[in-house]
């Protein structure tokens, strides 16, 4: 098992970070031609960086869109950051001060992630026009997320397993040497699901994250009577005459 | 007005409109005519359908993908939420679950995933992937012209996902094997041949605007001018072909003249860039989009003018603010005090707040005015130096022209706007059916604020708005003389002095 989740941790992590790496290099590389803001835009670089911190933070546009569904991920997406800020405890050898910070709110917020995934999946269920967008691969990837997450409650609430081993087999990964992993189904099965979210990452929806900074929509200044805006394409165009 | 051979919407309450039960298929029949190899050819396009169009389809996305971040973005990160799925007014009105804007994209979506994503290679099934096959190639043709571009959906997607950049996209895909849209492509035709959309040659121009001259000398007693092709002038107005041709554009044309006129400041429209219009946005085909643009400065040039001004029209205000720049400038000959392209609700506007013209309400008493936001002002353009001077400068002109002024309910007005039904073009008779539907959400606003306040007209500042609410009111039961130009208004409040 020490051996397995070795490699399987080493793989999924350069599946995920090289496979982001390269996605967020296409996004930032393919050109946009036309200034496409959704109006009323900031018309500053400011204004567009605070535009894009309300969505990122607070969800701005869903909140008007839709209020109930803003409410379940609002709710998984906090619970979801706190556990994993909580979660580089595993990896670090010093715990540093925002982990101690977050520390109490560890319980609370691995039932808020499970509690918002569990009523996106009700809703993707039972709302008629959000089940006809729903495919399969919309259901699996909440149950993954719902997996890990109850799972990682267990061990958290009902069936401990051994941390201090799981942090010496981490910090031990980091640098290249082998040290025994607890073997506990619970914590296999946790393991195994995020192993498989990492790797589905750079290939799936998920790239909403990274994605939202590149939505021209939302990451344009409203300038385009001020400042001439060309994509290399479109100046090649103009050469052509 | 004769029974329409489908049912109109029930008109209820827009602050507890219901969400509809889906329709599957409610709209499947509905399409435009194909574009014949006449309208096709002489914009570059293959005349019709041919072996191996569905290769060429593919090249063609992977090439639009590559060139446009805004399409490679949002076929990646839709999470299928269905925050948008209640937001498009084409669903709202026909209940056809591929009116949703995510299942709309997703007709699209489903193609880039099958051979551009890993994901869709291995396990299609799995993420919804779909060959490119003429069912598919049916289904966009006509759901893709179920679109009116009209951006809605992008005010409530969390990623500010905009189905319009899907839906021009997927256009210009069907364009180039050959699979055009008749109404768009005859139209750009005409701009081309012509000079403008309503294929209007120069000598009918003049005619008109002589026309219209001498009704206003009748009206007034003041002699209003037209001019067009003057050399030298200080505004080339571009205003679309619309305003020379019906009723209440006309009406809007006079109004600009007028405003002219008593600020003493010279202009002149130009045979050349007869048409403020650009449908090369509709069919999203950049280079079409360009060479339309170049007409303006052409003409901007050979007249010398020092600024360039644009009347009422919706989509072609936001190819002037929001292209016009990038595709035709620098605009570095012209006047560097002023913004260009303006817009003549910021000229106007501009006098007003300066007192450079004065307006008596009362040449429009007994009038209580609402304001139809047009979509493409609403979302993705501007007027004036602040965010939101689109919603604010139509409205205190209106005002400051009008008796009495009232919003519809929040929910259907400024950045919540609900489109006219006919825009992104798709104003065209065989779709009369997805235009009186999809008009329903603004009738629904539109007659609340009627029955409670008395509403008498509601004020547009697009020539496709205008144009689809005359045809559209009478079905629900309204006056077609009920929606107006802003400027119809200014012209029957502005006070002419003598400016010789």
């Amino acid at each position: 098992m020490t051996i397995f989740f070795a490699i399987l941790f080493s793989v999924s992590t350069l599946v995920f970070a090289a496979g982001l790496a390269m996605k967020i290099a296409q996004y930032a590389r393919t050109p946009a031609p036309l200034k496409i803001p959704t109006t009323p835009a900031p018309l500053t670089k400011g204004g567009v960086a605070l535009r894009l911190g309300r969505e990122a933070l607070l969800f701005e546009s869903l909140f008007r869109g839709n209020k109930p569904l803003w409410l379940f991920a609002f709710v998984f997406h906090l619970g979801l950051a706190v556990v994993l800020i909580r979660h580089a405890r595993y990896f670090e050898t010093q715990v540093g001060p925002l982990v101690a910070l977050v520390q109490p709110l560890a319980q609370p917020a691995g039932l808020a992630m499970v509690a918002g995934l569990a009523l996106l999946l009700v809703r993707r269920l039972v709302v008629e026009r959000v089940r006809y967008v729903t495919g399969p691969s919309d259901i699996l990837m909440l149950v993954l997320l719902l997996g890990i997450g109850v799972s990682g409650m267990l061990m958290k609430c009902v069936v401990h397993t051994d941390i201090v081993a799981v942090k010496a087999f981490f910090t031990g990964l980091m640098g290249f040497e082998l040290r025994p992993l607890p073997a506990d189904p619970l914590l296999g099965l946790h393991l195994l699901l995020v192993c498989l979210l990492m790797i589905i990452f750079p290939f799936s929806k998920l790239l909403h994250a990274p994605g939202l900074f590149f939505s021209p929509t939302r990451n344009q200044t409203d300038n385009p009577r001020e400042v001439r805006h060309l994509a290399p394409w479109a100046a090649r165009l103009e050469e052509k005459g | 007005m004769a029974a329409a051979p489908f049912d109109i919407p029930a008109l209820g309450d827009p602050a507890e409109h219901p969400i509809p039960a889906l329709k599957p298929g409610a709209m499947a029949a509905s399409k435009p005519y194909v574009a014949a190899e006449a309208h096709q050819q002489p914009l570059g396009f293959p005349g019709e359908l041919t072996e191996g169009w569905e290769k060429r389809a593919v090249e063609h996305m992977g090439s639009l993908v590559s060139k446009y971040r805004s399409l490679q973005v949002y076929m990646d990160i839709c999470v299928k939420c269905g925050a948008c799925t209640d937001k498009c007014h084409y669903f709202l009105g026909t209940h056809d679950p591929k009116n949703m804007p995510v299942a709309r994209a997703d007709l699209f979506r489903s193609v880039y995933r099958r051979y551009f994503t890993p994901a869709g290679k291995i396990a299609p099934g799995l993420v919804g992937a779909r060959d490119m096959t003429k069912d598919v190639l049916d289904e966009w043709f006509n759901y893709f012209h179920q679109c009116s571009q009209c951006r809605r959906c992008s005010v409530f997607c969390p990623y500010g996902i905009d189905t319009a950049e899907i839906s021009m996209a997927a256009r210009d895909i069907m364009d180039s094997i050959g699979q055009g849209q008749k109404y768009c492509n005859e139209i750009i035709g005409k701009v081309h041949k012509i000079g403008n959309n309503l294929g209007l040659p120069a000598p009918a121009l003049l005619d008109t605007l002589e026309g219209l001259e001498e009704d206003m000398l009748d009206d007034t007693g003041v002699a209003v001018k037209m001019p067009i092709d003057v050399e030298g002038a200080e505004v080339l107005l571009v205003t679309p072909s619309a305003d020379f041709f019906a009723e209440p554009h006309v009406l809007g044309l006079m109004g600009y003249a007028k405003v002219f006129h008593a600020a003493g400041v010279s202009w002149t429209l130009s045979t050349k860039a007869s048409e403020a219009g650009n449908f090369g946005m509709f069919i999203g085909n950049y280079d079409q989009m360009k060479k339309i643009s170049m007409r303006i400065r052409e003409a901007a040039q050979e007249l010398g003018v020092k600024r360039i001004i644009f009347g009422e029209c919706g989509h072609a205000w936001r190819v002037a603010y929001s292209f016009l720049n990038t595709l035709a400038g620098p605009w570095d000959f012209l006047d560097p005090r002023y913004p260009v392209p303006q817009h003549i609700l910021e000229f106007t506007n501009d006098l007003i707040e300066r007192k450079g013209i004065k307006l008596d309400k009362s040449g429009n008493d007994g009038m209580v005015l609402t304001v139809h936001d047009s979509c493409n002002v609403a979302r993705g353009a501007r007027m004036g130096d602040r965010p939101g001077g689109q919603f604010t400068i139509p409205r205190a002109v209106i005002q400051a022209s009008v008796p009495k002024f009232v919003d519809m309910h929040p929910d259907t007005i400024c950045d919540k706007t609900f489109c006219c039904g006919g825009g992104g073009g798709l104003l065209t008779d065989e779709l009369m059916e997805l235009r009186v539907k999809g008009a329903s959400p603004r009738m629904e606003a539109l007659k609340d604020v009627v029955d409670k306040q008395g509403v008498t007209h509601m004020a547009a500042m697009c020539a496709i708005c205008k144009a689809q609410f005359t045809k559209i009111l009478p079905y629900y039961d309204f006056d077609r003389e009920m929606v107006v130009s802003v400027h119809q208004l200014v012209s029957n409040a502005i006070i002419l002095g003598d400016n010789d």
